[in-house]
């Protein structure tokens, strides 16, 4: 039962000493010139700089603007941010932003996280199969996926009403009009899109973790759930941040989904998002300023989560330096 | 070897079952696109829907391919050509700068690596109402190079590249072979781009399929139907009044049988470079 003690009493013995030596800095080669460094990454620096870059520090140029496309712009102040925050569409947009990811970041935590540990197994059959077939939905085309879906979810002759309507006492689901059963759609196709896609991800470390700890798991009389409980699951945490931060990114950039169902997002605005909210302001009613102020306050959002979630992780591992 | 299978690795029943269930659902939407193409609107209305391809889907192609005002074998061109353009600069761009970033010393390396990493953190939208003024200025407004250009480097690859080349080519080799002699530039030809080959091939796929399936920046910046790429011309296919489903799906699954095709054939590079990417732990 050691094991399952020290699994217990992490706090004090971290039970991954192996992957202590990760995050070392990366020593170059002293022989080689290190002067050829500059117009190695010149070219990539300069692109860089100009369209990855310089847009940003734009943005909050902008941002401060009344800013017209066609006619003059006039200084703004803070106005475009006062007014966002007294805008209700953005705290609806927020709202709607937060309760898809939530739908879909959380779900496609645990399936992928069960079906990596499926995966792991070294003596499961057709290994190879399973991994591949499960990254098919990750690279099909956006929009596409997004018709498929709208049928499959369609309030008169979808399946998934078909489905349901086998259940007694369960009427057709309006999954377009009602708040949550359209973001209720919006998370399937995205988790759809995703799940395989971090199943692979949770895999390659879980397959990094020794064989040895599981036998001696076993040995010990620890049950397939104790073992993954207690040698899996804590081995997984810098995963699980690195997920929740790129889905907390992506989930941020809901745009096709929500843009396919309705273009303003809904009739009540019931799944109006973020990113569309940011489009439409700038693309349909040409307010640049007010939609670089949007920007803004998305990458705001952004970094405070990561932070949070960066604090977070610390905590729980502790042994954190 | 008649070695007995220790109890913790067995995969008990359930399991493939599970695997199973989520093959299907991956499968089923593609195999659904081509039912609601093949088949009436009447067939796919009706209680229960009709589950089988019907006879339909040459006809519903013709539609798709000649419906009015959508060009979609020019949509096709248009993601293919950005596509290809996009994935060889970023594996060229980035594996410069990532062997730089792994190998070289030199000053202010890691300031520029954190500065990198720093921006893969910010979310894309934030800088594209300035990116659309800035195409604007530069004339790329309806053009392929609105794509193309802004996307020729990424700061994913360029990171990526770098931890491929560190973890796959051991300092040892690229110091020996510049004690006798060898140049950087040289170096890099000879002894860095033959070992990550695999590796560069994987970015380039990775660059592609992000390409094609882009849609925010594409219907933002494209505005005639002859210059659209495939994602923006499907949504074109929507009818003014009314839905036609066999329409929109024989579209869908037009855009989507290239990319099922291509991933017959790189689908397990693919996996392993995910999961290569992936932090171990």
């Amino acid at each position: 039962m050691s094991l399952i003690k020290a699994g217990k009493g992490r706090r004090k013995a971290p039970l991954t000493p192996w992957k202590k030596q990760q995050r070392k800095p990366i020593p170059g080669v002293p022989s080689l010139n290190g002067r050829w460094g500059y117009p190695a990454i010149a070219p990539f620096f300069v692109i860089f700089l100009i369209f990855g870059v310089a847009p940003v520090v734009y943005s909050i140029y902008i941002a401060f603007f009344k800013w017209d496309p066609l006619g003059e712009s006039e200084y703004n102040g803070l106005n475009n941010f006062i007014f966002l925050l007294q805008d209700s569409d953005f705290w609806l947009a927020i709202r709607n932003t937060f309760s898809i990811w939530a739908l879909s970041t959380f779900p496609q935590l645990i399936m992928a996280i069960g079906l990596a540990a499926i995966l792991r197994n070294r003596r499961l059959k057709w290994k190879s199969f399973w991994r591949t077939i499960f990254l098919v939905p990750n690279i099909t085309s956006i929009i596409a996926i997004t018709i498929v879906f709208q049928q499959l979810f369609g309030r008169d002759y979808g399946i998934i009403n078909g489905l349901l309507g086998l259940i007694p006492g369960v009427d057709n689901i309006d999954f377009l009009e009602g708040v949550i059963p359209s973001h209720i759609q919006i998370a399937t196709m995205i988790t759809w899109r995703w799940v395989g896609y971090n199943t692979l991800i949770f895999l390659a470390s879980m397959l990094a973790i020794p064989d040895e700890l599981y036998e001696s798991a076993s040995c010990d009389g620890a049950t397939k759930w104790q073992q993954f409980r207690y040698v899996t699951l804590p081995s997984l945490r810098n995963t699980i941040t690195f997920v929740l931060i790129v889905g907390t990114i992506g989930g941020l950039q809901v745009f096709a989904e929500p843009q396919q169902l309705a273009p303003d997002g809904g009739s009540s605005k019931q799944f109006l998002t973020l990113t569309l909210f940011l489009y439409n302001q700038a693309f349909l009613n040409y307010k640049y300023g007010y939609a670089a102020a949007i920007g803004i306050a998305i990458t705001v959002i952004v970094l405070m989560i990561t932070t949070i979630n960066f604090f977070i992780t610390r905590k729980i591992s502790g042994e954190g330096k | 070897m008649n070695r007995q299978i220790p109890k913790w690795q067995k995969t008990p029943k359930h399991h493939y079952l599970a695997l199973g269930l989520i093959t299907f659902l991956s499968i089923f939407p593609f195999y659904w696109m081509f039912v609601v193409a093949s088949n009436t609107d009447d067939a796919i209305a009706k209680s229960p829907p009709s589950l089988i391809p019907g006879s339909r889907f040459l006809e519903v192609a013709h539609a798709v391919l000649t419906a009015e005002g959508v060009y979609f074998v020019k949509a096709l061109t248009n993601t293919f050509v950005v596509g290809i353009a996009v994935a060889v600069a970023q594996v060229i761009f980035s594996a410069i700068a990532g062997f730089a970033f792994a190998k070289l010393d030199f000053k202010g390396r890691r300031f520029a690596t954190l500065f990198v990493v720093a921006t893969m953190m910010l979310p894309s939208q934030l800088g594209i109402v300035p990116l659309f003024i800035m195409a604007g200025k530069l004339h790329l407004v309806n053009t392929l190079y609105a794509l193309i250009v802004p996307a020729l480097v990424t700061a994913f690859g360029v990171f990526w590249m770098r931890q491929i080349i560190d973890a796959q080519i051991p300092n040892e080799i690229l110091e020996a072979a510049s004690i006798d002699g060898a140049s950087v530039p040289r170096v890099f030809w000879s002894i860095v781009l033959p070992s990550i080959r695999q590796s560069s091939f994987v970015l380039g796929l990775f660059a592609f399929l992000a390409s094609w399936n882009d849609y925010l920046w594409p219907t933002i910046v494209l505005q005639s139907p002859d210059k659209f790429t495939l994602q923006v011309a499907l949504t074109q296919l929507k009818p003014l009044y009314g839905v036609d489903y066999a329409l929109q799906m024989g579209g869908a699954f037009l855009a989507t049988a290239p990319l099922l095709i291509l991933f017959i054939f790189v689908g397990r590079r693919l996996v392993s470079g995910v999961m290569d990417g992936a932090v171990k732990g």
